[in-house]
């Protein structure tokens, strides 16, 4: 399929900055994926104890003074990490960009719980008198706090926020730096997703009464999407932020183009709080695959949003299976089987993942799928074991989240003169 | 506390609030802000450690008699004395 649009309106990443639970950059990330490793450990929590959870192991001293970190919040700390590592990747020097031409857009599932659960426990031990509540918390819980900071770190004036889009967030975070971008609102765009969530024990507990935090003897075998045997989410921390430039600017620097942003969709169920629909996740997906005028026979990989709940697993092998049909010529994948659901970055964390499949031909599997549940039986279901492929050139992103939000993120292999 | 356990007191605050500063030679008749990096925000966090660790409470009219090290020791010591 040839493009015709014109380079100017043409958004590519070339840049990845991360951090997850089994790797802190993209190299490392995608040898976890491909070697099997999990990055779900045991971790104590206030009220609840022990619960599963993915950890990242990032050094935060790399990019941020000790007091930068005592005074900011965790998901700070993870998007300048991201932030940092993606600019670095990119291999831009941000002294020769104009810095109000750069913005920073960050989807977020939920921002301020984690601190504001801190502050609460810290008043207690003064029986809840409030003279004791922090004058940092108003900083550190905004919903713009994780792009702020980001802005703080690298003297970065032009516009930032989040955008706070449930599990989709990542996804979100992504398509709205690409429409900055061909708003010509700015030149350049750190855009993707963090989560600090398993910060909180109230994002546990809440799972827990939902029926719907996993659980398992093995902490590395719990997160487990499309399994028999899944009984719900592991809650994980992390972050992903991609450099996104148009075409034409790529280009004329010099620039390694990782691949284009080809097509995206967001949209709403409109139907509950917390089950999804499969036909709003139907139009999702072929909104984003006539924006990129594809067929579904033209996407190689699909990486599923599957989080291991019942229902959730369910919805979406009904939805991918009503679009890409019975036999598919799309391989099928799972990135939270490894890493948890790290909410607000999730979706990027996971479309990052898959994008070295551009270069290796290799598709990284669904890990902990021992017994399929026949009900979420797709065919091209990578399981437990990466796949070799003659071809990758479109990878197909899923990444859904409550309240009925939907987005589909597609990606395009870079190639010279395409 | 005397006037030289107060100061103690203090950098020990003052070095948990701005970790990366180097206190070694910090001057005790000269303005804390002056030698340091220590904003609004990091000072706040000095009072708040005092009202949290001593019980006791500054007002905002007497922050100036805080802005040197040895001014902190004078304001404190009638308030720490029995500490």
């Amino acid at each position: 399929m040839l493009t015709n649009k014109p380079d100017e309106t043409r958004i590519v990443i070339t840049g990845v900055g991360l951090t997850a639970p089994n790797g802190n950059n993209l190299a490392e990330f995608r040898k976890s994926l491909l070697t099997g490793k999990s990055g779900i450990q045991k971790l104590n929590i206030r009220y609840m104890g022990e619960v599963l959870a993915g950890l990242c192991h990032f050094d935060p001293l790399r990019y941020q003074k000790k007091k930068d970190l005592r005074r900011g919040t965790r998901a700070g700390s993870i998007a300048i990490y991201c932030a940092q590592e993606a600019i670095a990747d990119a291999k831009l020097d941000l002294a020769g960009f104009d810095k109000s031409r750069t913005g920073v857009y960050l989807g977020i599932t939920e921002h301020g719980t984690v601190e504001t659960e801190n502050e609460i426990y810290e008043i207690k031990q003064f029986d809840y008198d409030v003279k004791y509540w922090s004058h940092h918390h108003n900083p550190r819980v905004v919903a713009n706090n994780p792009a702020g900071e980001v802005t703080l770190n690298l003297g970065i004036t032009g516009p930032h926020y989040t955008l706070g889009a449930a599990c989709a967030g990542g996804n979100i975070g992504l398509i709205h730096g690409l429409q900055m971008l061909l708003l010509d609102e700015v030149d350049l765009a750190l855009a993707g997703g963090v989560s600090e969530s398993t910060g909180s024990f109230g994002i546990f507990a809440g799972f827990k009464s939902e029926g719907a935090l996993a659980f398992h003897p093995d902490p590395e075998k719990a997160s487990r999407p499309f399994d028999n045997d899944r009984n719900g989410v592991v809650v994980s921390e992390g972050g992903c932020i991609f450099v996104l430039e148009r075409l034409s600017d790529a280009l004329k620097r010099g620039a390694k183009i990782c691949c284009e942003i080809v097509g995206y969709a967001i949209n709403s169920d409109a139907t509950d709080f917390i089950f999804p629909d499969k036909e709003r996740q139907i139009q999702c997906i072929k909104l984003a695959l006539n924006r990129a005028g594809m067929s579904p026979e033209d996407v190689d990989i699909i990486n599923t949003h599957g989080t291991g709940t019942v229902e959730g697993d369910l919805v979406e092998c009904q939805a991918i299976a009503a679009v890409f049909g019975e036999h598919p010529h799309a391989n099928i994948n799972n990135t939270k089987s490894f890493i948890g659901h790290a909410m607000g970055a999730a979706g990027a964390l996971e479309l990052a993942g898959n994008l070295p499949s551009f270069e290796d031909h290799l598709v990284h599997p669904t890990i902990n799928l021992d017994h399929l549940d026949p009900k979420c039986c797709l065919n091209n279901l990578v399981i437990n074991e990466p796949k070799k492929v003659d071809k990758v050139d479109y990878i197909l992103n899923n990444s859904f989240g409550m309240l009925g939000i939907n987005s589909v993120v597609i990606v395009k292999r870079f190639r010279q003169q395409s | 506390m005397t006037k030289e356990q107060i100061k103690a007191t203090v950098l020990e605050i003052i070095a948990q609030i701005i970790p990366d500063e180097d206190l070694s030679n910090l001057k005790g008749d000269i303005p804390i802000r002056e030698q340091v990096e220590l904003d609004s925000m990091d000072f706040l966090d000095i009072i708040m450690e005092l009202r949290k660790r001593y019980g006791i409470e500054v007002p905002e009219n007497d922050y100036v008699q805080l802005a040197t090290l040895d001014g902190s020791a004078a304001y404190l010591e009638p308030r720490m004395k029995k500490l």
